[in-house]
Order: C-alpha cells, then structure tokens, then sequence
C-alpha cells in the first residue's frame, strides 16, 4: 500500500491521503451494491402492493401529515449535512461538529415520527404479518430507518473521533464518507415518497 | 427444547461423524498445545491481513468443503446405485442434496477462486496488496464462520432439506419444521457479507492499484476475469442479500413474502433466487475462464489469441447473465411470450462462449505445446465444457424443457459445466500457481493419474445421466423402482463417482508426497511463466510481495523481458522502505460474534442473537476508534529478505 500523501493545498483535506482516496472511491462502489439492494426491495414491495389479503389497503392509513413532517426533516438534515461538509472544508471544525450535530437531531425527528406512524399503522390491525402487501411496505421502509438509525450511530463516532483527533486526511476522509452515506438516505427517501406512500395514496383515492 | 431435539439422534453414521468430529477437535487442540503453536497460529494466521495468506486459507477451507460435499455426493450416489436401496431414509436423502448443492456451489467453488484470485491477483497487476487488507480478513472471516455455521446443522438441530434452491412454500415453517432452514438463511447470508466485501475490494485494487504503465488493455486475463466478476459479485449479491432477509422474517418473525398465505407469492422467491443465482453460476465460471486462458498461453508458448476479443465476450457474458433467470422455471407458468423471450437470450450466451473457446484453440494453433498438468486439465476442460455447454443449450430451447425439466439430464447438464468448468479449473490454477504459493511443484506423475482417473471417472459418472435423464429419471428422487429399468445405468454412475472419489484422495496423497520429497524451487519462476506474479525472485513472495514496484510496457511484459534477456536485478540503492498494514485480531472477533448471532437466530433464541449483534457493532466501533497506519519495512530488512548481495 502505497502512503502517497498531496500537499496541494487545494486538494480537499479527505483526498490528500492515498487511504482516503481510495475508501471514498470503496464507498462509492458500496453505494452501487446499496442501490441494487433497495432496488430489490422496491420490486418486492412493488409486486405485493395490492396483495393485501384481509387486511387493510396501503393507501387507506397513510396520512399526509405525517408523511410531510418525515420528509420535512429527513431532506434538511441532508442540506445541514452539506453545510457540515462545507465548514470542514473551511477547516473549521466547530462549525462542522455544529452542523452535524444538527443533522443528528433532524435525524432523530425523523425517527421518531416514523416510529410513531409504525406504531400507528400497528394499532390500526396492519402488522409486518397482516399481507404481503404491509410485509412489503414495513420492510422495505424499516430497511430504509435502520439505514437511518445506524447512520446516527454511525456519525456520531465520527464526531467524537473529529472532536479527539481534530481534522486530519483521515478523520476528514470518515466525515466525507458519512456524509455521501447520509445524502444516499435522502435520496432513497424521495423514492420512498414517491413509490410508496404518493402511489399508494393515489391508487387508494382514486 | 429438548436435549435430543438440540443433538441429531437416531442414525448411525450421524454418531459416528458426531465421534469424529470431537476426535479432530481434541486431536488438533492437543497438537497445537503440546508442539505450543498457539501464539504461531494466532500471530501467523488468525491475524494476518496478508492477501497471500488469505488465499491459501480459503483454499485449503474450500478443499475441506471439496472433501464434505463430495462425502455428500458419494453418500447419494450409493442410496442410488441399486433400485430400491435402502441405504439412506428419504428424509436423509433430502438433506443430503441440499447440503451437497449448497456446499458446493457457496462454501467450495467460489471460495476455491476467490482464494486463487486472493494469492495471484495482486501479484498479476504488479501490487504489494490489496486495496482494503483488512477488509479482506474480515470476508475471509465471514466465509469461513457462514461455511462452519452451515456445516454443523449436521449434527446440531438438523440439516436444511429444501434444495440448495429452497423454493418457497417447501422451505416454509410448515413443510420445513426446525431449525434446518434457518441454517441454510444464515449460513449464506454471513457468507454473503464477505463475498459482498470481496467484490469491492478487488474491484478497486485492479481499478487502483495497477503498477506503472499497466493500462487496463495490458492486465493479464486472470485479472481481467477476476474484474468482472467483482462487478456481477457487486450487483448480483445485494440481490440474495434481500431475499434470504425475506424468507428469514416469513420464518422468524410471521411475513407473508413468499407464503402461500396472507397473499403472499411463492414465485416471487423463484425470481429473486436466480436473478442472483444465474449471476452466480458466471461468477463461478469467468474467473475459471481466466486462469485457462493464462494457462493455455503459458503452456503453448504464445500470446493469447483474441486477447480483446476474450475481454468484450467476458463483458457480454456479464450483461446477459442478468437476463436469462427465467430460463430456470419455464414450466412454471410464464406463458408463452415471456419463455420465447428468456430461451433466446439464454441462447444469446453461447455466442460470446463460442468466441473464448475459438480463441483457446487459436492460441493452442501452431504452439509449442507442453502437456504439463495444469494444460491437461485445461485441455480436458474444453472436451467436456463443451459437452456441457450443447446440452445447455438444448436445455434452453424452452418447449423442449418441458421434456428435461428436472430430470437427471439437467444434473447432468449442470455438473459438465460446473465440474469440467470450475473444478477443473481449481485444480489446474491450483497446480499451476501451487509453487508461487508453497514454494515447490506438486508431483507430475501423480498429478497425471489424478487427471486421468477423475476424468475418466466424471465422464463414466455423469455421461450416463443424460440418457437416464431422457428416460424420464426425476432429480432429486431418493430412490426408484425396479421396472423403470434405471438400475444399471445408475450403478455405471455410481462407479464413476467413487473413480473421482478415488482421483480426490490421490491428490490429497500428491500434495503430501511432493510436501516430503519435492525439489523446491529456487527462482520464483516455476513454469516460465508471462506475467508477473513469475517475476518475483523467490519463489515464494515475500510479504511485501516487490521489493521494487514494476514498470510494465506492455501484454506479458515479464515474458518480451526474458525473450530480449533483459530482466533487471535488483540492487541495493533502488529500495525504499515499505509501508505495510499490521495484523489485526478484530476481523476474527468480529466474525466469532456472527457465529453467536447466527446460532441465536437458527434456533430462535433472540436474546443470544442480539448478544451476538452488539458484539459485532462492538467490533465496528472499536475498529472506528482504532488509528493503525500500519509500518514500515526498513531497507535492510528487504535487502536480507532479497538476499541481494551489497
Ligand atoms: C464428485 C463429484 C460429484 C458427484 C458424484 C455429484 C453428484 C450429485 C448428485 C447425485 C446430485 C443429486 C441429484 C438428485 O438427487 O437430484 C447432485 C446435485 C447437485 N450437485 Fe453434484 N456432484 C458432484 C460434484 C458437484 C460439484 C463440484 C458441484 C458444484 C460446483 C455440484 C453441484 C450440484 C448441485 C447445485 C446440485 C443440485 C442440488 C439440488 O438438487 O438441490 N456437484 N450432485
Ligand atoms: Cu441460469
């Protein structure tokens, strides 16, 4: 393994180093293999929409409130992120932990209210075990919160490391990597929106 | 749960591997305390993040899983020498092929290659490692822990018994009761995570870590090879990733995916199974594809014929692999059009297979040709390939499936590409590259009588099995009636069987012969060989792998070096320290701790799964926190290394 490491000063801080230059690229190709993954989950959940069986139809319980507020958070925590990475750019960490501490919290809105919609869905008799069609819905969807989930955890190491190490090629090179992590989850969200609970509510009114 | 529900009871042969196995266990515990290898085999092997090293550990398990799936098949093949046999029960039977199939394809072929490409990849295209040594480790780890979990259903809880294929609604709780299933969800999915790593890992080194001057138009085809299948491996695994996540929640947790209740779809498990199977079965075939192709030229003394040629047909190969799943059910009720549709691209593949074995011939065509081991296999591999491939595209023809479907002409069929393709292709890489890794060839001699029996033997196995295939004989049936008049040609079979059972041991006996008696190589270039991974010094490479990167001007560079006498010696004042990674116990912890939660989940004890789930992410983060950059090796230690005289 080569150790090259640039010192061009207009190189970004997280591609001065041989390593970070090649996780970034590792990651990018990680994100290929995830987009195959929920391309999978939205072709299972998209042949079983209407197999409801006795249960409830998809677009009969979700609730645009809801909906809206979840979509709300998620896509400013994604512009909030871009501002964290815009701050570390300028080598100024405390506005790189500031931003990103903000898009933890958006992050954790957005949790909770899409737990409370599960919960919801739950008490009004639509359970991962109701149809295929929920099967679909719960799993697809809570594959996409557990992305969510552990990208919290996941950037909240990270902090913590920025806040030890201060901004290095490496920690630099982590910071990078969450936050295309993070902007992929929000993308995947605007397919959810859009695939699921917009189609969904659609096919149900109309 | 009851102690006996826990432990497999009742059958004889199970007590007697269960003694067996307890046997090894205590045998190797006691070798390694009483020689005091524990810190040697901690240190040396548990730990590194050598790819070299990896590789050979994923060979050395994939000859192991060689050894279990074909007890399997040898087990199967007896049940069905003789009509009526009594040998095995029908339940036996069931776990029995699908245990063999799975084994086989997941935990034997494609770690097999996958340990091959580990070894000679980076030394192909001229790097000191991989791109991720670490993560490396942990795929290895991953494999190894998903294989070990599968295999001990055996004797723990009780095999799957649904087909390597588990078509829903057989493998349901209902029709697959106890944690045999679980086995198969689990085993493959922590294996998945690792196959999944890999194809990363090797995408980016040969994208990135290519030695100066080495265009991709200039990579060996072994790494070419190797590419493409890292780029199906990337976007064919996440596939099987979702779908035994599905049947693990219809099992555990209550979903209807794939259930034949709360409208759930049996099929759609069909369709998510071979969108990733049919890539897998190139997964397993390209990377062999590659190491014939080094060995054709090799051994015929001349370029590859069509080298760009060779390159665009692995690339179509590729694309149409994800376009011909269908063809696995057209008897289930696709209809007409959609059939037509999957039986012409699946045809379509044969094309660009024609191109590769055109180019084989062309660059065997006016050669030198020497019939070394390693070139017998290859030349086997095309007579039988080739057999293999026309009956697959008989299988293709989608009305005439209905004639074939499930009948041992498809078993037939699958073992001439699968063996004459992939296996003999393990064997001859592991021959031809046997010295880079060991530091001595395997015997000759011996390794001809291997060629032979096994192939003869494969050939008096399966050739057979057309014929009792188009006589109507099911797949998977345990055993058959005196009238159907299948009986002799099935004892034919089972005697090819145990020839290649016979060939494995002989081989098994070559690697200790040549082990105790063969000359060791001294220079690192056994076979006068054309790319690089000959060019190191020693035969063995050192852990860095060049002591000096190479600058490659152009295809089999090291081959026109030698042919113009211009191969440079190293010297002292060209070295520079080496950057190297340190070992690292945390990708066996960490996969230690998949074992706990995949063991959880089998037997549906939550708790020891999340147990085992937050060592894993414990793992991860202790990883996170952990800023290793490795070391440096100092020039003198190379220069000691290198023997190379001040
Ligand atoms: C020693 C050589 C081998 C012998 C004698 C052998 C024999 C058999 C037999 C008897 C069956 C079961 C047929 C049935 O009852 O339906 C079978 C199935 C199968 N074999 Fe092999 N086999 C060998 C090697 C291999 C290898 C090397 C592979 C793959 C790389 C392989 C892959 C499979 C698969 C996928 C199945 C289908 C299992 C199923 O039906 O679910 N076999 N083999
Ligand atoms: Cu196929």
């Amino acid at each position: 393994m080569a150790h090259a490491e640039t010192h061009d000063p207009n190189t970004p801080l997280e591609y001065r180093s041989e390593i970070g230059r090649l996780n970034i690229l590792g990651f990018w190709i990680f994100l290929g293999a995830e987009i195959a993954l929920f391309a999978t989950l939205f072709a299972t959940y998209m042949v079983l929409t209407h197999r409801i069986a006795d249960g409830p139809a998809l677009g009969e319980l979700f609730e645009v409130k809801s909906l809206l507020i979840q979509t709300f958070l998620l896509l400013t925590s994604s512009f909030t992120c871009g501002l964290a990475v815009h701050e570390m750019r300028r080598h100024n960490v405390k506005g790189l932990i500031t931003w990103m501490a903000v898009t933890l919290g958006l992050g954790l809105g957005f949790l909770y209210f899409e737990i409370q919609e599960f919960l919801h869905f739950i008490h009004e008799g639509a359970n991962i075990g109701t149809s295929a069609a929920w099967s679909g819905f719960f799993v697809l969807v809570g594959t996409h919160g557990a992305h969510v989930t552990f990208g919290i955890f996941w950037v909240t190491m990270v902090l913590i490391q920025v806040a030890k190490r201060g901004l290095t090629p490496a920690t630099s090179a982590k910071v990078f990597i969450t936050s295309l992590y993070w902007h992929f989850l929000d993308v995947v969200w605007i397919f959810i929106f859009t695939a699921v609970y917009l189609m969904g509510m659609v096919t149900h009114h109309g | 749960m009851k102690w006996d529900e826990f432990f497999v009871t009742g059958d004889p042969m199970i007590y007697g591997a269960d003694v067996s196995i307890v046997l090894t266990m205590v045998g190797i515990l006691f070798y390694l305390t009483k020689y005091k290898k524990w810190k040697w085999l901690w240190d040396e092997w548990l730990t590194t993040v050598d790819h070299k090293k990896l590789g050979i550990m994923y060979i050395v398990s994939a000859v192991l899983m060689l050894f279990r799936g074909g007890v399997d098949a040898l087990l199967m093949r007896t049940q069905l020498a003789v009509p009526e046999a009594k040998f095995l029960d029908s339940q036996h039977y069931n776990e029995i092929f699908t245990t063999h199939g799975t084994i086989m394809i997941i935990f034997m072929a494609m770690p097999f290659l996958i340990g091959l490409i580990n070894v000679v990849v980076p030394l192909q295209i001229g790097a000191r490692d991989v791109a991720y040594p670490y993560l490396n480790a942990v795929s290895f780890w991953t494999f190894f822990i998903g294989a070990m979990l599968f295999n001990i259903s055996f004797v723990i809880g009780g095999s799957p018994s649904a087909g390597w294929t588990s078509y829903m609604p057989l493998a349901s709780n209902e029709l697959s009761p106890g944690p045999g299933q679980n086995y198969y969800l689990l085993g493959l999915q922590i294996a998945g995570i690792g196959t999944l790593l890999t194809g990363i890992n090797f995408l980016v080194t040969i994208l990135k870590m290519r030695a100066p001057g080495m265009t991709l138009f200039r990579m060996p085809m072994f790494t070419w090879s190797s590419l493409v299948t890292m780029v199906i491996i990337i976007f064919a695994f996440p596939i099987l990733t979702v779908a035994l996540a599905l049947m693990t929640f219809d099992r555990l947790f209550g979903s209807h995916f794939f259930t034949l209740q709360g409208a759930g779809m049996d099929m759609l498990w069909a369709n998510l199974f071979w969108l990733w199977g049919h890539p897998e079965v190139y997964i397993v075939i390209l990377p062999a594809f590659g190491m014939f192709s080094e060995i054709i030229s090799t051994f015929s003394r001349k370029t590859l014929f069509g080298y760009k040629a060779m390159i665009w047909s692995m690339l179509l190969i590729a694309g149409y692999s994800f376009l011909v799943w269908v063809h696995h059910f057209f008897t289930m009720g696709s209809g007409a059009l959609v059939n037509s549709v999957f039986s012409i691209t699946t045809m379509a593949i044969g094309i660009p297979t024609g191109v590769k074995i055109f180019n084989w011939l062309f660059t065997m065509y006016r050669g030198k040709i020497q019939f070394t081991t390693p070139m017998l296999w290859s030349l086997g591999f095309i007579v039988n390939f080739v057999i293999g491939g026309v009956t697959g595209v008989m299988l293709a023809m989608a009305a005439a499936d209905y004639q074939y479907h499930n009948t041992y002409f498809l078993v037939s069929h699958f073992h001439y590409v699968l063996i004459a393709g992939t296996v003999f292709a393990c064997f001859a890489g592991l021959i031809y590259w046997y010295p880079k890794m060991f530091g001595y060839k395997l015997n000759e001699r011996i390794g001809k009588w291997v060629f032979w029996i096994f192939t003869i033997g494969f050939n008096v196995c399966f050739f057979p099995q057309y014929f009792l295939g188009l006589d109507g004989m099911p797949r998977r049936v345990y055993t058959y009636s005196e009238e159907s008049g299948w009986g002799p040609l099935n004892m034919v079979s089972t005697i090819g069987g145990f020839m290649m059972g016979i060939a494995f041991l002989v081989l098994v006996y070559n690697m200790y012969y040549s082990f105790r008696f063969a000359k060791r190589e001294l220079t690192g270039d056994a076979w006068d060989g054309r790319t690089l991974e000959w060019s190191t010094p020693s035969a063995m490479p050192p852990f860095y792998n060049f002591a000096k990167i190479p600058e490659v001007t152009g295809l089999d560079h090291f081959w026109r070096q030698k042919q113009a006498g211009k191969v440079e010696k190293l010297t002292a004042n060209e070295l520079k320290p080496i950057h190297m990674p340190s070992n690292s116990g945390v990708p066996f912890i960490m996969a230690s701790f998949f074992f706990v939660a995949g063991f959880g989940m089998v037997f549906d004890w939550m708790w020891m799964a999340i147990v085992g789930l937050i060592g894993v992410f414990g793992t991860l983060i202790y990883r996170s926190f952990e800023y290793d950059d490795g070391y440096y090796v100092s020039v003198e230690e190379i220069i000691e290394t290198e023997k190379i005289s001040k």
